[in-house]
Order: C-alpha cells, then sequence, then structure tokens
C-alpha cells in the first residue's frame, strides 16, 4: 500500500481520532441524536481539517514558531466561519440543529491536533490527505453512533419510519435514553470495546 | 526570528481574513436572511391553519400587517410587499423588553385568510428551561379562540422540553378559548392532564410535557405575557 492512501485509511482504524486517541468526544455526544445533522457534522468537520491542513501546510516555513497556535487558530476560526455561513445560507434547517456545534469545531481536539502533529512538518497534500482521512475517521464514528441512536431513540432513519407501526401495537417502546448524551458515550464505549480486540490480533 | 517580522506576519495575516470573511458575510447574507424569512412565513401560516404550507404562497394567503401600540390604536398597516413592511420586521423580544422598562412599544398582528376565516397571527417571545423560546398563535377573527399554534425553542431538552415543537403538542391549542364570561383567562398549560378538570376549565387548558415542566410552565407564560399585551386592541 502506497504511503498516501496509507493517510487516508489509518484514522479509519488503527488511529480513529475517537475511539483510538479519545479526541472529539464533546462534539459526538452532542450532534449524534439524528442521522442527518450527525452526516453534515462530518462533512464539516472533514472540510475544515482537510483545509486547514492544506493552509498551514503551504505557511509552515513562514509560520513564526513563537507564535504558531494563534496562526493554527486563526486559519482554523476562519474556515469554520466560512462553513457556518455556507450551512446557514443554504441547509438552514440543519444549521439551526447543529446549532453552536458548527462553532465548536474551532476548540475540536482533532483539528488542532493534526495542525501540530503532521501539517506544520509535511507537504501539503500528504497534508490535506491527512485531514481527509482524520475527518473521515471522525465521520465515520458520529455515523455509527447516529444510526443506532435515531433507529432506536426515534425509530426512524434519516427522519423516516423504519421500526413499523405494528410493532408499537405490540407494546415495543422506542427509548428515551437513546436521544439524550449518556447512551452517545455508552455506544462509544461499545465501539471502542469491539475494536480493541480486532486491532490487538493484527 | 525577528519580533518585526512575527508583527509583519501576523498584521498580514490578519487582513486578508478580515477581508475574505466580510466578503463572504456579504455574498451570503442575502440568502441568510430569505431562510430566516421564510421560516417566519412557515410559522405565521401554520399557525393560521393553513394547509400543506408553502412558504412561496405567503403573499396570497396574507391578507394584511398591522401595527399597534400600547393603547390598542393601530399606527402602521400594509397590504403588500410584506417582507419588507414594519410588522414583519418587529423583533418582539426587543419590544417586551421596553414594554418590561416601561418604554413606549409596538406590536404585529398578521392576519392571514386561510380559505375558511380571517386568522390573526400573533407572535410569542418567552423563557424556557434553558434559553428562549417563541412561537405564533392564530386567533379568529374576534381573539376569542384559537386556531392554531406553533413553537420553536433554541436549546430545550431533546425528548422532553424540546417536545414543544411537536405536531401532538401544538394540535391541543386548535379550539381552545382564551376569554371566559368576558374575562381574558389565556390558555393554562396543565400539568398532570387536563381530563381530571371541570368542563368549564378544560375549553382553556392543554397538558402539559411530562418531563417538561418547566418548559411548559415557560409556554403557559409567554402566551399569558404577550396576550395580555394585545388586550387593549382585542377589546376595542
Amino acid at each position: 500500500m502506497s504511503k498516501n492512501s496509507e493517510l487516508i485509511t489509518k484514522p479509519l482504524r488503527q488511529a480513529n481520532p475517537i475511539t483510538v486517541l479519545i479526541l472529539g468526544i464533546c462534539s459526538s455526544l452532542a450532534v449524534t441524536a439524528k442521522l442527518k445533522p450527525a452526516i453534515v457534522m462530518a462533512l464539516s468537520v472533514t472540510v475544515v481539517t482537510a483545509l486547514s491542513n492544506l493552509v498551514i501546510s503551504l505557511m509552515r516555513k513562514g509560520i513564526p514558531s513563537k507564535i504558531r497556535i494563534i496562526v493554527q487558530l486563526i486559519v482554523v476560526a476562519t474556515l469554520v466561519i466560512l462553513v457556518d455561513q455556507f450551512l446557514k445560507a443554504f441547509v438552514y434547517d440543519v444549521s439551526k440543529s447543529l446549532s453552536v456545534f458548527v462553532g465548536l469545531i474551532i476548540t475540536n481536539c482533532i483539528v488542532m491536533g493534526r495542525l501540530e502533529a503532521f501539517a506544520m512538518a509535511q507537504k501539503p497534500w500528504p497534508s490535506f490527505l491527512d485531514g481527509i482521512g482524520n475527518g473521515l475517521g471522525y465521520g465515520m464514528i458520529l455515523v455509527i453512533v447516529a444510526f443506532f441512536r435515531e433507529l432506536f431513540g426515534s425509530g426512524t432513519l434519516f427522519g423516516f419510519r423504519v421500526i413499523p407501526e405494528g410493532l408499537y401495537n405490540f407494546g415495543y417502546m422506542n427509548n428515551g435514553l437513546m436521544i439524550l448524551p449518556p447512551m452517545a458515550l455508552i455506544i462509544i464505549g461499545i465501539i471502542i470495546w469491539c475494536q480493541k480486540p480486532a486491532e490487538e490480533k493484527k | 526570528m525577528k519580533d518585526s517580522y512575527i508583527f509583519r506576519y501576523i498584521i498580514i495575516l490578519v487582513i486578508i481574513v478580515s477581508v475574505l470573511l466580510s466578503g463572504a458575510a456579504l455574498l451570503l447574507q442575502p440568502y441568510q436572511q430569505d431562510n430566516i424569512n421564510n421560516e417566519k412565513k412557515m410559522m405565521i401560516l401554520k399557525a393560521a391553519g393553513v394547509q400543506d404550507v408553502n412558504s412561496e404562497y405567503f403573499d396570497n394567503y396574507c391578507e394584511k400587517m398591522i401595527v399597534i401600540d400600547p393603547q390598542g390604536n393601530i399606527t402602521d398597516e400594509t397590504m403588500s410587499d410584506y417582507t419588507r413592511c414594519k410588522a414583519f420586521k418587529i423583533n418582539l423580544k426587543d419590544e417586551l423588553y421596553n414594554k418590561a422598562n416601561g418604554k413606549e412599544f409596538q406590536l404585529p398582528i398578521f392576519i392571514i385568510d386561510n380559505g375558511n376565516e380571517k386568522v390573526n397571527v400573533v407572535p410569542l417571545q418567552g423563557a424556557g428551561l434553558w434559553g428562549p423560546i417563541w412561537g405564533y398563535l392564530g386567533l379568529s377573527s374576534d381573539f376569542r379562540t384559537v386556531i392554531g399554534a406553533v413553537f420553536d425553542h433554541k436549546s430545550e431538552t431533546p425528548g422532553l422540553g424540546a417536545e414543544i415543537t411537536t405536531e401532538k403538542f401544538q394540535k391541543q391549542f386548535s379550539g381552545k378559548v382564551i376569554f371566559q364570561n368576558g374575562q381574558f383567562v389565556s390558555i393554562n398549560v396543565q400539568k398532570g392532564g387536563i381530563a381530571v378538570l371541570p368542563e368549564d376549565v378544560q375549553r382553556h387548558s392543554v397538558d402539559a410535557i411530562s418531563g417538561g415542566t418547566i418548559t411548559s410552565h415557560g409556554v403557559n407564560d409567554m402566551i399569558k405575557n404577550v396576550l395580555e399585551s394585545y388586550l387593549p386592541y382585542i377589546n376595542k
């Protein structure tokens, strides 16, 4: 496998930002009650990590090391505000359900973490791919969590009813706990629990 | 690395970024405002009991928009170009703030023809558990009966307080009366359900949301507080 493709595949499993590095947990608890906002959040984070990695990597030789964190923050904040403005203009209902969490991508440890650990020392193209990989690794977990939470919490997927009405007549009920953040933490815990032995076997 | 380089670097970076951001904000602003206006139109139409709500046809349903002062006199009246008129632009939150501080304030009424009758839609604004809640209440032409209600919120608890946005909760308001024997009684959001209440109280009560007590109180107070401000006009 070539080195570049590894940059994308590695963060999906062995170096997954959520399940292995345990970064970006807070937002994954907050936006995963429904699938649609989770997917938009995943895409937003992917765009921000990829582009900020790219920009920082292009600037890396000129950035004065004394103020590098400030420069990184400015770049990330700019991109996040742009993403937020675009969401507000073109997918208003989703931007409403994500509310403050788009703005909080700025504080998402994954973004700053990748800038410090990767983009400051690597060429633009690998940095860009690394950003995509980490964004997707984050997004993948978000979508898995949101799938289970929406299915068992509301009985729907993407807002469409999946669990048949008939089942409710037999006494089936939506699990209210699924909608609340603690359940997201439990699901992430289960994912880590399933993933760990599989990784160790390799 | 010299300090002067650091200063130059950061100043240039900040200038580039600010130009970029203000440019994006200017370009996207009209789209964002459209979204906000469309949402407001949808909520008004829904509160007026219009079937198959679509904000594009708002102008066909809207009869006129008026603005009233605290004494209940009409100060502004428009029958066209609704999105740009004064009534549509009034921010109820600011007006209620003025009212609380004893200043002059103005209130909008949107008059919508839903096919069967002319509905007076009034905006609502109040406080939930975690943040603001707001909505629209459609009242019959004599302001006695509720035609429909819609609510929205900033950050109520999903599954509990946030249930005020559901059809199930909002549907209860249709047909309720806000006057009893000529006295203003508002609508009572009753914890524990309305089934045990006497018949005449049930006519102006709805079931609260179980687990969402504080948000339910918020809805109760919001409707009472806002409708009271409209009383001088209603009683005229």
